[in-house]
């Protein structure tokens, strides 16, 4: 009787043990199946000339150049405004803001940014930086739209960064009579270094794969030129995908795989070289 | 690395007053500087209220709240033209349900399988995987339920189309699990050991022990973790856009073409006059989408800060 029950209560743990096991399969398996059949059904399509030629015949031949230009302008200005702003905000919550109801709120700002879906951040650009700044459509109100949205996570991953600064750091420096700016710029910072690149380049990552606000902002989809400042209209990856893929008839399908494809890399890439810098920084840190 | 900052540190505690003062000075407007970039970020958040506002207010000076919330008629062109968002909002109803429905139950199950179950080889090969579905664009998800999913569903349940809220809810129900596996993950790794240890003591088995002891202990973070899945699939924008069919009846069931709240704003924005009654409505949609949101989004940090409270010390 004892031994039987026993063996039933291994018997439901074995069972509930494999369906534990099936579901971890169920998320999985998704992602490797998309991933493979994107660089299959993709790889056909990429050539040279996909990659270097600007559209031509409404997007039914010619490459994407265009399109990948535009998508690195947009990471590089996103990151640019982003970061400085990031950071400094990092530097402010972790080693100025005292234990007070202001530090409470920015925090609660920061989750609650981080939620924001991000057609609502096109909203705000659009209300903004396109039409109350006159920027109009152009890669610079993008840009804007896009920091926008990349600043809480620029911020956290930035606090995080500064806080796992060992206090030593900070108290060796400002015995030998360092300032506390001084001991932030060349003690603090250059130990944070590893994770707020790390936050940055996720952040770039996540730039070149939105959608939804540059094409509330204005991205366009068929342009003849790169785009010449700031100001100019652009093309944009994400956004080729979406025209091409809901919304111009007669694109053929190897295109619409090979920008996916393209657009996949350019993401994943980006992430995967997060992941190589925060490794790196940590066998580092282990080894000293 | 110690040695190479002294040299700064002597130079400040150097005897120069007045190259000390023009320091000093410089290290106010750096201070000041880094003051204003903590600021930004209620800057940002009250700038994209009060814009919501601004724009989104005044269609109710043309349309009443009831009409505008219960209305089913979405007909911006038509004279006169009627905002009713009911639509929408049971739209994204629907997929937000069965999104939910999928990506908990998988999710919190993949959790458990991660913290409890897997041996380290697995889940250091899982984690990664988990990780990078968070990191494919939706517009990519959105183009894979396009090509792949829709053809699918139409066949397997028969329908006129497959791009219909069901094949929405379960391309988001694969976005919303890496942010449900990690967080409920994280809380399971929160419970203390010693709360297994007692459990097998009394004679438990390790399944017995999670169902029983881990998951209860976790629960307040795993309920911030389905939350934070909701609000993911609330807010999503191009999946929804190109895969939920665009229709603008109030749908009966998940089967049906539909448009969720943030597809109408994707859609409809590029054709709204400026200040025009539709802009207008589409900023109230949009006022709409950030309130529910800000609402999930509050309530999941509260449960995570209180789940985090429970076990330090």
């Amino acid at each position: 009787m004892r031994t039987a029950r026993v063996t039933s209560r291994q018997l439901s743990q074995q069972t509930a043990f494999g369906l534990l096991a099936i579901a971890a399969a169920v998320v999985v398996l998704p992602v490797v199946f998309i991933i493979l059949q994107i660089v299959i059904s993709g790889g056909s399509a990429i050539s040279w000339d996909f990659l270097t030629l600007a559209p031509s015949q409404a997007g039914k031949a010619g490459g994407i150049f265009p399109a990948i230009i535009g998508t690195f302008y947009l990471m590089l200005g996103t990151i640019i405004i982003a970061l400085p702003v990031g950071v400094l905000a990092g530097i402010y919550l972790t080693e100025y803001a005292g234990n007070n109801w202001l530090t409470r709120l920015i925090n609660l700002a920061i989750v609650n940014l981080a939620g924001v879906p991000s057609i609502v951040y096109g909203l705000f650009g659009l209300g903004i930086f396109v039409l109350a700044l006159k920027l109009g459509m152009s890669l610079l109100a993008a840009s804007l739209t896009l920091a926008c949205q990349a600043l809480a996570m620029t911020i956290t991953t930035s606090r995080e960064a500064i806080i796992a600064v060992p206090r030593e750091y900070r108290e060796g420096s400002l015995a030998v009579g360092a300032t506390r700016w001084q001991t932030i710029r060349h003690m603090v910072l250059p130990q944070a270094l590893p994770g707020i690149i790390t936050g940055s380049v996720l952040a770039m990552s996540r730039a070149a794969g939105e959608t939804a606000p540059i094409l509330v902002v204005g991205a366009a989809f068929l342009l003849p030129r790169l785009p010449q400042s700031p100001l100019d209209q652009f093309m944009a990856l994400p956004y080729h995908l979406y025209t091409v893929a809901a919304h111009v008839p007669g694109i053929p399908e190897s295109t619409m795989w090979g920008v996916a494809l393209v657009l996949l890399v350019v993401v994943l890439s980006f992430n995967v070289l997060a992941t190589v810098i925060r490794l790196r920084a940590r066998r580092r840190r282990y080894s000293s | 690395m110690l040695g190479q900052q002294v040299p700064v540190a002597t130079a400040e505690a150097g005897p120069d007053k007045g190259l000390r003062r023009r320091w000093r000075i410089g290290e106010k407007f750096i201070e000041g500087w880094i003051f204003l970039a903590g600021l930004l970020a209620i800057v940002v958040l009250l700038g994209i209220i009060a814009l919501l506002l601004k724009e989104g207010l005044p269609v109710f000076l043309d349309t009443p709240p009831w009409e505008f919330f219960f209305g089913t008629k979405w007909y911006p062109v038509s004279e006169p033209p009627t905002f009713g968002i009911m639509p929408f909002f049971v739209s994204t109803l629907w997929i937000t349900l069965v999104a939910t429905a999928i990506s908990v139950p998988v999710g919190v199950a993949c959790a458990a399988y991660l913290a409890e179950v897997a041996p380290n080889k697995v889940r250091e090969t899982v984690k990664p995987i988990v990780e990078l579905l968070a990191g494919i664009p939706s517009v990519v998800m959105g183009f894979i339920g396009l090509m792949l999913l829709s053809p699918l569903v139409q066949s397997a349940f028969n329908l006129n189309t497959g791009l219909c809220g069901l094949s929405a809810g379960i391309m988001l129900s694969l976005m919303s699990l890496p942010i449900i596996v990690s967080v409920s993950e994280d809380a399971l790794r929160a419970v203390p050991d010693q709360f297994r240890q007692a459990s097998y003591a009394l004679g438990a088995t390790r399944w017995e022990t999670i169902i029983h002891v881990s998951i209860p202990a976790a629960l307040s973070g795993i309920t911030a973790a389905v939350m934070l899945g909701v609000g993911r699939a609330i807010g999503e924008t191009m999946t929804v856009l190109m895969v939920a069919g665009g229709a603008l009846a109030v749908p009966l069931s998940p089967t049906e073409p539909m448009m969720p709240m943030t597809a109408a704003i994707a859609s409809g924005i590029g054709n709204a006059v400026r200040g025009g009654l539709q802009y207008q409505a589409l900023f109230a949609i949009g006022l709409v989408l950030f309130v529910l949101t800000l609402a999930v989004n509050v309530i999941a940090d509260r449960v995570l800060e209180r789940q985090k409270r429970k076990f330090a010390r």
